[in-house]
């Protein structure tokens, strides 16, 4: 077991680097280190000894990839790609291009990411799980059919849609919740629970589809049959025996996502004004921070890669006959 | 897992009904004391003489020897002092001593540093001379605070401190001291040493006599605070504690300006040698982040991720609130408070509000106290008369909405470039082409269309206000204009295709008889963009003109106008101070682009021997009929060769509730904050009266929900005894319903990037 | 003059590629079998007509023309030229024959007032009622004719009579529900007809801040939705397919090498991925405009590039799953045997692998339509969508979100791009479930 974590992790690396390759590679095919110099000193008139100036101060005055000007094992080394490359598999982010110290934000940014982020999660498990189980319970009915399209209907509207009408209704109209905003401590739950709301709304379809196809699967397999006809009741049935044994598809499911709702949602964040990782990282974007958007990635690449080992682990928790051991 | 399955179903039903009734009365009464549930900050804060206000994006730096935005200025304005102010109502506008008992007196010197006549010939230097007030402090601050032996207690921190601090405020002790001459000098050799990035240094180092030695000098390594402070630049001298001067080259009347800008506010050497701390730089705790300074506020909490707060600096007592100087159209009130001691108010809350339209809803709902005015929501509170007259919709009034409007000191133009093989050059075919598309352009169009009105379409390159803006039967722009009853009329198009055939292109064909293609350069991608582009290509359209719009990312388009790469391009200049020097040398020929490696502003590469040499003259001269003539002939003289469609000067709409007073528009001022009032129990008021919450929707929803309960229960008791009854026919239907369970997508599902829960 | 944009081209090649596909689909009567049984189910009918009826609008919007007066149109532009002329000066309402907002209006006399201006293009004379009675009635015309053609045809296959063929489909005893089929054709005519003839006198669903019609906005955004949905499969198509077949099949480093490139770009958060790949483009177009002679061009560069991107991060997931199943066929007796007998890899590969995972890419391909459509007005908000001139309903909500926040509401935009995103997209979901429920071989064998 502990074997195969660390064969797991040190694969990790390559992918990381790949990670990062891609990353560079893209950002600085769109921007010279003096187009970001010039966008961040922001002056009406920049002298090329500014532009040095700032290069200097924030790193970017060496090579992307090769050093010509170094020997030896320098030319690969003293480049602004290993530099920095380094300092990320540190977990040293650095400083963004606007000055800022970067862990000092991810970490500000991080909780109001989660608060959005989990709620969203642990509500909308409960909700999907629970309205597939009554689905289950009514398989085959109208009611089935019914909610069915409905899901296939709540999946077919933009994302989008939800937000703009749930704004528009809820703060707007009836005067709910606020707009948008956030506040820590207490308080904060008059902010969140519009976009949990929505959130959980919006993945209801795919949700409880996926879930109902999950619980279908195991509601023919012979030890609910020998129960039922024991006469259990279909309520302790479905509680009792298919929670149960369905839950464990479910978990190991999910689990590949839980480390990323640290990274925050981009869209909810923007609109709902939730100073989280999702709408720093779209304000990254947008001004170009090559600091922050690479911190960023690399951040979400390794919460996924780690994501994908917990999915891994959780196999082997729960499912005795997966060994990692051979 | 749940062990008693049998009992959930006399749970579910009871459950569900209390946990309604319980969230109801929770969100009932739970959620304020007033009755208000969507305030997005506390009661208590709404009670207090709190401002709310907001920023988009997060100023980057506070440091006043980098800051050079207006969302950094509108803060760091309110905490630092620099020698002089513009005067908070007096049009045209003008300076006043900020921190000083008088206006600057200037002595005129030679190259030999002898003293001369002002209208001498042999002037070559003048040097301004600035006596402090002494009555000025600091805010309190860590940086001051000292022990009993008068030792600093915080300019070497503990880890231990470190962990425990978030700002600087955060520290138990804070001190304060009397503004210093040499503050000020600090400031000025922090602005030379180039790892500053100071964006002014590049002027300063050409006006201010030794500061380009002295920066050569301290930028190549790292100096301590000591020597910072020992050093000295050969110009600027500190006389005492409350006396300095500084001398610049030659005869630069517009230097005054500059020294009301945050630039040259004062530094406190304590300050530098606190943040200068590696454990606080990794904490985001800098001079960038914390200013130190001895305005009327001081910034307590600079959290950029979500706010700011600003609280009254309790050692300021220099100001108050001015007596006189009201224009007589302004209404009379504005004096109400006239020689109250300033601040008026106690605390200014920034939110961070990124999106227009939440930061409009909230402003009607009345918790931002005043807002600009978005396009779109313009006409929903503004209504524009035909003569460009702007007054409040109805629907605003009832809400006791005020409103204010300024032209701004801005111009944005459409630019061609001068250096094109097209539409550039100075002989009479190219110049027809661009004033054939500078009357095509309609701008009163544009103007109505896409501003509400909010702007008035320019003559030349100097804005309204400014000195030498003219617009009369005798002064206007007649190249695009004739003049009419109601003011200059744009002249019909027909005398534009005229002007186009005579350029060359007939018809707006080339003489191979292709349509003529432009290319028009913008960085706009926002929603807005489409229509707009679109627009400009109407315009263009209407001569038979094919325009191909490139619009790109910022950076690219920098980088093409910097490169010359451009044949039509959109650009804006803001006035750094009140002169039409400032505006005229955007014009100028050592500006142009590619003249000056691409660091210059003239984007448009006009470069006319006579203007230039013109343009030197009116540098110097301080205003009169002089130097009014001038600007006249060279105003004349770009509207013929018309380098630039001449554009627009936006207008500034803000609107505010009537709780909030003493507000007036004042684009060259920063620091107004501290002459603002606020009647906080009128706002909550208010607050309660237009946000009561809408309740019947919940107990529909309650309702309903109860209502689904019964039909569900019976619909299962029923085919629980059918499945008694009948277990074979159930299988049939059973194995129909999985068949369907496979529908489940396993690979979209999952994907990143769409539907909100990415 | 005909002057297609490159992606008419491409969109007209992919046609008649299916076209191509279809015929030698028709050779076997297994798949044949699966595809009756695919349009069995009345909603998988009625979502392909739909689906159709976009497609078509796509289609005709992708037939281009230079005109002297008016530049580049397309058929779609003559049919509601109309609409796509008649400009307003501002927002109005669905059906007003005023603008939305008041101005102020200078009279003769030098007063000034707040008016409601008249619209330009609308003919408020005409009565909606009568119009929409014409519109039923012709489109019942033509529908009938077109089920009578039908009904012959499908008569004469099967060797029943007109009347007796006829009247099973009216009980809905045919294999294929025709019955649903007709009905469908018949609504779409209508609404079809209805918009396209009332659009003529009226701005059925309102004009835009500028005056543009709405509808002709929510009409032309078809062809970018249909384009990104169905081109960006088609570009990650052989990738997917090249890469996941030899990684299952070579295994060793290849297989190694491939799983290490899709797992990397993979844990690459998609959209920053999709947003610095878009500006990288918008680097390439700026530097190279030379390609493009005008606006539309350009556009259209954008979006072949956008489509381009999205191809080029959306192939791993199916590679993943072409791979895994590759891995398991290559254990297959048949597959083992061929090779044992020296049959080439190139041979195993178009004979035997090729065949068994077209399901897998089939299913891939339908439901990735729809994520893609919807995506498109994601990436537009984050500003890494379609090019701002090029009609889209990205840019539709875009611009929509802005207006919501107005008083009174404009909420026409919003609505339209809604409701046709929706359909398209409910469409697309309803029939890829059934594909998947039919093609899937996991779901046939219990």
């Amino acid at each position: 077991m502990l074997a195969y974590m660390v064969r797991r992790l040190i694969y990790a690396v390559p992918i990381l680097i790949g990670v990062n390759l891609i990353t560079f590679a893209l950002f600085f095919m769109v921007n010279t280190p003096d187009d970001m110099a010039r966008a961040q000193l922001e002056a009406k008139q920049t002298t090329p000894e500014m532009i040095q100036a700032w290069k200097q101060s924030h790193g970017y005055d060496k090579p992307l990839f090769v050093n010509n000007e170094s020997s030896g094992l320098d030319t690969v080394t003293e480049t602004l790609f290993v530099q920095e490359s380094l300092k990320l598999f540190m977990l040293d982010f650095g400083q963004a291009d606007n000055g800022r110290q970067i862990s000092e934000d991810i970490q500000e940014r991080m909780w109001p990411s989660l608060a959005i982020a989990l709620p969203t999660f642990l509500i909308g498990l409960v909700t999907n799980i629970a309205l597939a189980l009554l689905i289950v319970l009514f398989r085959g009915s109208v009611l089935d059919t019914a909610t069915m399209i409905v899901a296939v209907a709540i999946m077919s509207i933009s994302g989008l849609f939800y937000i703009i009408a749930g704004q528009v209704l809820f703060s707007k109209m009836l005067h709910w919740v606020p707009i948008s905003g956030y506040e820590s401590g207490w308080e904060m739950w008059r902010f969140l629970i519009l976009p949990v709301a929505i959130g959980v709304f919006a993945g209801l379809g795919a949700g409880v589809r996926w879930y109902r196809s999950i619980f279908l699967e195991e509601i023919n397999k012979d030890y609910i049959r020998t129960a039922r006809a024991k006469g259990l009741s279909e309520i302790r049935l479905l509680f009792g025996h298919l929670l149960q044994n369905g839950l464990l598809p479910i978990l190991t499911g999910v689990v590949v996502i839980i480390p990323t709702l640290f990274m925050g949602s981009l869209i909810m964040e923007s609109f709902f004004g939730i100073p989280g990782l999702g709408s720093y990282t779209i304000d990254a974007i947008n001004a170009q921070d090559f600091g922050i958007v690479k911190a960023m990635v690399f951040l979400g690449a390794l919460l996924y890669i780690i994501g994908l080992i917990l999915t891994d682990l959780s196999y082997a928790f729960f499912d005795p006959r997966v060994r990692f051991d051979q | 897992m749940l062990s008693r399955p049998g009992r959930l179903q006399t749970f579910s039903v009871k459950g569900v009904f209390w946990l309604l009734l319980a969230l109801t009365l929770l969100t009932l009464t739970g959620c304020s004391e007033d009755g208000v549930w969507n305030r997005p900050y506390s009661d208590e804060q709404a009670r207090t003489n709190t401002l709310f206000s907001n920023f988009a994006t997060p100023p980057k730096h506070l440091d006043p020897v980098r800051s050079y935005s207006a969302n950094e200025w509108a803060i760091i304005s309110q905490v630092y002092e620099p020698p002089l102010q513009y005067h908070y109502f007096k049009r045209p506008y003008t300076l006043e001593p900020l921190t000083l008992t008088q206006m600057p007196q200037q002595r005129f010197l030679d190259a030999q540093g002898r003293e001369r006549e002002a209208t001498s010939e042999d002037v070559a230097m003048t040097e301004y001379h600035f006596h402090l007030r002494d009555d000025i402090r600091y805010h309190p601050h860590a940086a001051f605070a000292r022990d009993a032996q008068g030792r600093f207690l915080y300019h070497a921190l503990s880890e231990q401190q470190l962990d425990r601090i978030k700002r600087p405020a955060d520290l138990p002790e804070s001190g304060t001291r009397r503004l210093k001459a040499q503050d000020y000098t600090l400031a000025i050799k922090r602005m030379a040493i180039t790892a500053n990035h100071s964006p002014i240094l590049g002027t300063m180092r050409e006006l201010i006599v030794g500061l380009a030695d002295y920066s050569d000098r301290v930028s190549k390594k790292p100096l301590t605070i000591k020597q910072l402070r020992e050093s000295s630049v050969k110009g600027v001298e500190v006389h005492s504690d409350t006396h300095f001067s500084i001398r610049i080259h030659g005869r630069y009347p517009q230097f005054l300006y500059w020294l009301s800008m945050n630039f040259f506010a004062p530094i406190p050497w304590e300050a530098l040698a606190f943040y200068r701390q590696p454990g606080l730089v990794k904490k985001n705790l800098s001079l960038d982040t914390y200013p130190v300074g001895t305005g009327a506020y001081q910034l307590l909490d600079n959290n950029p991720n979500r706010q700011m707060r600003l609280v009254r600096n309790p050692h300021y007592q220099h100001g108050t609130y001015p007596t006189e100087g009201l224009p007589d159209e302004a209404d009379p009130d504005l004096l109400a408070d006239g020689g109250k001691p300033l601040p008026l108010i106690d605390e200014v809350v920034y939110l961070l509000e990124k999106e227009s339209v939440p930061l409009w809803n909230k402003f009607l709902q009345g918790y931002y106290d005043a807002s600009g005015v978005s396009s779109d929501s313009f006409d929903q509170a503004i209504s524009v008369s035909s003569q460009g007259d702007l007054s409040l919709t109805s629907e605003m009034q009832q809400k006791g909405i005020q409103f204010l409007s300024a032209v701004e000191p801005t111009v944005f133009y459409l630019g061609f470039n001068m250096d094109d093989p097209v539409v550039g050059g100075y002989d009479k075919t190219a110049r027809k082409l661009r004033q054939a598309i500078s009357i095509a352009v309609d701008m009163e169009e544009y103007i109505s269309i896409f501003l509400n009105g909010r702007g008035v379409a320019a003559q030349g390159p100097i804005p309204p206000g400014i000195y030498g803006y003219e617009r009369n039967r005798d002064h206007f722009n007649d190249v695009i204009y004739q003049w009419s009853d109601h003011g200059p009329v744009r002249r019909p198009l027909d005398e534009a295709r005229q002007l186009l055939a005579e350029a060359g292109y007939p018809d707006g064909k080339t003489p191979e008889g292709e349509p003529l293609t432009l290319y028009y350069d913008t960085p706009a991608t926002g929603p807005d963009a489409k229509s707009q582009l679109n627009w400009y290509r109407k315009q263009l359209a209407k001569l038979g003109i094919e325009l191909v719009i490139r619009a790109t990312d910022y950076n690219r388009f920098q980088e093409k106008v910097r490169g010359a790469k451009v044949q039509l391009f959109s650009w804006g200049w803001n006035a750094d101070y009140p002169d039409p020097e400032n505006f005229l040398f955007l014009l100028s020929g050592d500006q142009a682009v590619i003249n000056s490696n691409g660091s210059g502003v003239n984007a448009s590469n006009y470069d006319r021997p006579q203007f230039n040499q013109w343009f030197q003259q009116v540098k110097r001269m301080p205003n009169g009929p002089e130097r009014q003539a001038l600007i006249r002939k060279m105003v004349k003289l770009v509207q013929e060769d018309a380098p630039w469609v001449w554009g627009l000067h936006p207008k500034s709409v803000s609107l505010f509730h009537d709780w909030y007073r003493n507000v007036w528009a004042n684009p060259m001022a920063n620091n107004t904050l501290k002459y603002h009032r606020l009647e906080a129990a009128k706002r909550v008021e208010k607050q309660q009266a237009w946000n009561q919450p809408v309740v019947w929707p919940l107990w529909v929803l309650a309702l309903l929900i109860m209502a689904s309960v019964y039909p569900l229960v019976s619909a299962y008791r029923r085919r629980q005894r059918q499945t008694l009854v009948g277990n074979t026919a159930q299988n049939a239907v059973q194995n129909r319903a999985a068949d369907e369970s496979k529908a489940a997508p396993s690979t979209s599902s999952r994907k990143s990037g769409e539907g909100p829960s990415c | 003059m005909m002057a297609p944009l490159w992606s008419d081209y491409m969109i007209w090649l992919l046609v008649v590629a299916l076209w191509g596909w279809g015929l030698i689909l028709r050779r076997s009567p297994q798949v044949r079998e699966q595809w009756i049984q695919i349009f069995q189910s009345r909603i998988a009918m009625v979502s392909a007509i739909i689906l159709l009826a976009y497609a078509s609008v796509a289609l005709l919007d992708s037939v281009r023309f230079d005109t002297a007066q008016k530049g580049q149109i397309t058929l779609l532009d003559m049919a509601f030229e109309s609409i796509a002329t008649q400009s307003e000066r501002t927002y109005s309402a669905p059906f007003a024959d005023r603008e939305y907002n008041q101005s102020l209006v200078t009279r003769d006399n030098g007063d000034v007032e707040q008016q409601y201006l008249p619209l330009k293009w609308v003919q408020a004379e005409v009565s909606i009622g009568w119009a929409t009675l014409q519109v039923l009635l012709s489109a019942a015309l033509l529908t009938a004719l077109l089920v009578g053609l039908h009904l012959a045809w499908r008569a004469r296959v099967h060797k029943l009579g007109l009347a007796e063929y006829g009247r099973n489909v009216w009980r809905d005893q045919t294999r294929l529900p025709w019955r649903t089929a007709y009905v469908t054709v018949l609504l779409m005519l209508f609404v079809w007809g209805w918009l396209g003839y009332l659009s003529q006198f009226y701005h059925v669903l309102g004009t835009d801040k500028v005056g543009q019609d709405v509808l002709y906005t929510a009409i032309k955004s078809i062809r970018t939705g249909v384009l990104i949905g169905v081109l960006t499969t088609l570009v990650m198509l052989p990738l997917a397919l090249f890469l996941g077949i030899s990684a299952g099949l070579f295994k060793g480093w290849v297989d190694d090498a491939i799983q290490y490139l899709y797992t990397t770009l993979n844990s690459i958060p998609g959209v920053l991925l999709i947003a610095a790949a878009v500006l990288v483009m918008q680097t390439i177009l700026n530097n190279n405009p030379q390609w493009f002679g005008s606006t539309e061009e350009r556009a259209d560069l954008r979006l072949l590039f956008l489509v381009f991107i999205l191809g080029m991060t959306s192939w791993t997931g199916l590679c993943r799953l072409l791979r895994a199943e590759t891995l398991k066929l290559s254990q297959v007796d048949f597959v083992t045997s061929a090779r044992a007998f020296g049959v080439s890899r190139l041979t195993i590969i178009v004979r035997h692998i090729m065949p068994n995972v077209m399901h897998i890419v089939l299913i891939a391909v339908v439901l990735d339509f729809s994520g893609l459509v919807l995506a498109e007005a994601v990436l537009s908000y984050v500003g890494v969508g379609v090019d701002p001139t090029t009609h889209s309903w990205g840019n539709m909500i875009n611009q929509a979100r802005l207006e919501m926040a107005r008083e009174p509401m404009v909420w026409w935009s919003l609505f339209s791009a809604f409701v046709f995103m929706f359909l398209l997209v409910l469409a697309a979901n309803l029939f890829s479930d059934r594909v998947q429920k039919v093609l899937d071989p996991r779901t046939q064998t219990r």
